[in-house]
């Protein structure tokens, strides 16, 4: 089976992929600032950008393997918007912590961020996304080459810690840290061959 | 000189509920009964779409609470209370969802008449409260309360119910009477969480906790029957529960069943589940940080959306170290947090 997507469509598509994914945030930031976001808007603007940029991380991961397995080449014009969206989610993550959770105590900030194992894994997450954000750049991208999808493949790394981060950030209920634990070995299990691959090379020394 | 009294039962301007806050109360349940768990945002579906583990719900009935008569907080209390609304909406009640708005979404049906509040073990008093006996007992009054929840963020509540002591004294504890062991209903039928251990956070039902029976005399713990003039909802701890204000939030168990006076240190829930982050004692204290968060500081939930900055400085024993402090004056309480 081959779906194809025409051209034309394709400017279409990715203006309803915006919308889903800016939709939601405007949501959000509105009912919190206008205090509709339940009896504490920080504790949830926190958990939603922090969940939702879990999920769209993992969604940029399950993209290739879908185009491989269903030869749906069109969807990988769409990897580079759902990681950067990762990453929007991500940097509201973290910036509702500073800005809403410590309220600007740059002092607190810091402290937390080195004194709190699931914060550091989070952060470094994070800045390892940064790079990656950066580098989507299409004109670095030409220039890296071949070191682009090396670089790239630490998604797989940034994935594993922010579903750490997550594991880490509860008190008791720990089944839905679990199942994405399971997702993120699933879609690891897609690339087995790859991973596989690099395993050998690196036993092979 | 003009001395003024007034009477204890004459209200105080600070305790009247803002109409405003009063109808959007109504509002925000009403949303959440719609929207569960990714509640509260217009547009439940595309919430769908980031957080695929929301508990929809079809909307139910509100709980039905009764006015309540009693004695008004005497002291002028000078901290803004915080609104109702939020005082239900924003629970830590696992037995009804983990998720801070699922209480007040799951709960609305939950029966509390008849109930029944069991005082038993070293007494020479042994006795059984119903439903109407939690409120007609003891005199009831009002008390405005700083909590402090273990998880850095606290509210003012005005509490209504009696002084614990006057149970214990009515129940005559024996020379062998050390601790109060108290226990939450184990109703898997009624209460969601204790059914699905997803929904209920993994932790062991029922919910158990205790005082050593110092700290339960010591006139500041209460045994909480309403709120804000009424009786209490069932994401608040309906029909009764603890509150202890120099402790934690979770000390203050809700919808007790039984009261157990013990010889022996009882096991307490959260300190089960990981006795290095919470103690049995728990007093609030900003010097010792849990493990995975500063105690230093909390937020302050009252009026104010995103923007509120309401971080303030944490007090040891949650400002109540006058009445409470010497409890603990040969105690260690990096050792006993």
């Amino acid at each position: 089976m081959v779906i194809t997507v025409s051209q034309q469509r394709i400017p279409y598509l990715k203006a309803l992929v915006h919308l889903a994914a800016l939709y939601p945030l405007i949501n959000l930031y509105y009912a919190a600032i206008n205090d509709r976001l339940g009896g504490d808007p920080v504790e949830a603007v926190i958990h939603f950008t922090g969940i939702g940029a879990l999920n769209l991380l993992l969604i940029s991961l399950l993209i290739s393997p879908l185009a491989k397995r269903f030869k749906l080449s069109f969807l990988m014009r769409f990897r580079r918007m759902i990681g950067l969206y990762a990453f929007t989610y991500g940097l509201c993550h973290m910036l509702n912590f500073l800005f809403f959770e410590v309220q600007f105590d740059v002092k607190l900030f810091i402290k937390e961020v080195f004194e709190r194992p699931y914060i550091t894994v989070g952060m470094s997450a994070f800045v390892l996304l940064i790079a990656l954000a950066v580098t989507s750049i299409t004109k670095l991208r030409r220039k890296m080459k071949g070191k682009w999808q090396t670089l790239h493949n630490i998604t797989y790394l940034i994935a594993l810690l922010v579903v750490i981060h997550f594991y880490w950030s509860v008190k008791s209920e720990i089944i839905e840290p679990l199942i994405y634990f399971a997702m993120y070995a699933a879609l690891m299990g897609f690339r087995y061959k790859k991973l596989r691959g690099w395993q050998d090379k690196l036993f092979s020394r | 000189m003009i001395i003024k009294t007034t009477s204890v039962s004459e209200c105080k301007e600070h305790t009247v509920t803002d109409e405003n806050v009063y109808h959007q109360r109504r509002e925000l349940i009403k949303k959440m009964g719609f929207l569960g768990a990714a509640s509260l945002l217009s547009s439940p579906a595309s919430a769908g779409i980031l957080d695929i583990f929301g508990e929809e719900k079809t909307p139910e009935a509100l709980f039905a609470q009764n006015n309540l008569s009693y004695a008004a907080e005497k002291g002028g209390f000078a901290e803004e209370l915080t609104p109702e609304a939020k005082i239900t909406s924003h629970n830590n009640f696992y037995e009804f969802g983990v998720e801070k708005q699922q209480p007040a979404a799951l709960s609305q049906s939950f029966k509390v008449d008849p109930w029944q509040l069991k005082i038993s073990g070293e007494v020479e008093n042994p006795l059984t409260l119903g439903y109407d006996d939690l409120y007609s007992s003891f005199d009831l009054e009002e008390r405005i309360y700083r909590l402090r929840c273990v998880e850095a963020w606290s509210m003012v509540v005005p509490w209504i119910g009696f002084s614990l002591a006057e149970l214990v004294k009515k129940a005559k504890p024996t020379s062998r009477a050390k601790y109060l062991a108290f226990e939450t209903l184990y109703d898997p039928v009624q209460m969601p969480g204790q059914r699905s251990r997803r929904l209920g956070g993994g932790i062991d039902y029922p919910y158990v906790e205790g005082l050593r029976i110092d700290e339960a005399m010591n006139p500041l713990a209460l045994m909480s029957v309403g709120l804000y003039g009424k009786t209490l909802p069932p994401q608040n701890g309906a029909p009764i529960r603890l509150v202890v204000p120099w402790k934690y939030g979770f000390k203050s168990i809700k919808s007790v069943v039984g009261i157990k006076f013990v010889e022996k240190k009882p096991p307490t829930t959260w300190n089960l589940l990981a006795a290095n982050e919470y103690g049995f004692y728990a007093n609030v204290n900003p010097a010792v940080d849990h493990p995975r968060w500063s105690q230093a500081s909390e937020r302050r939930i009252t009026t104010g959306g995103l923007f509120a900055q309401n971080r303030i400085d944490t007090l040891p024993f949650n400002g109540y170290g006058e009445e409470v402090a010497g409890l603990y004056s040969d105690m260690n309480l990096r050792k006993y947090y």
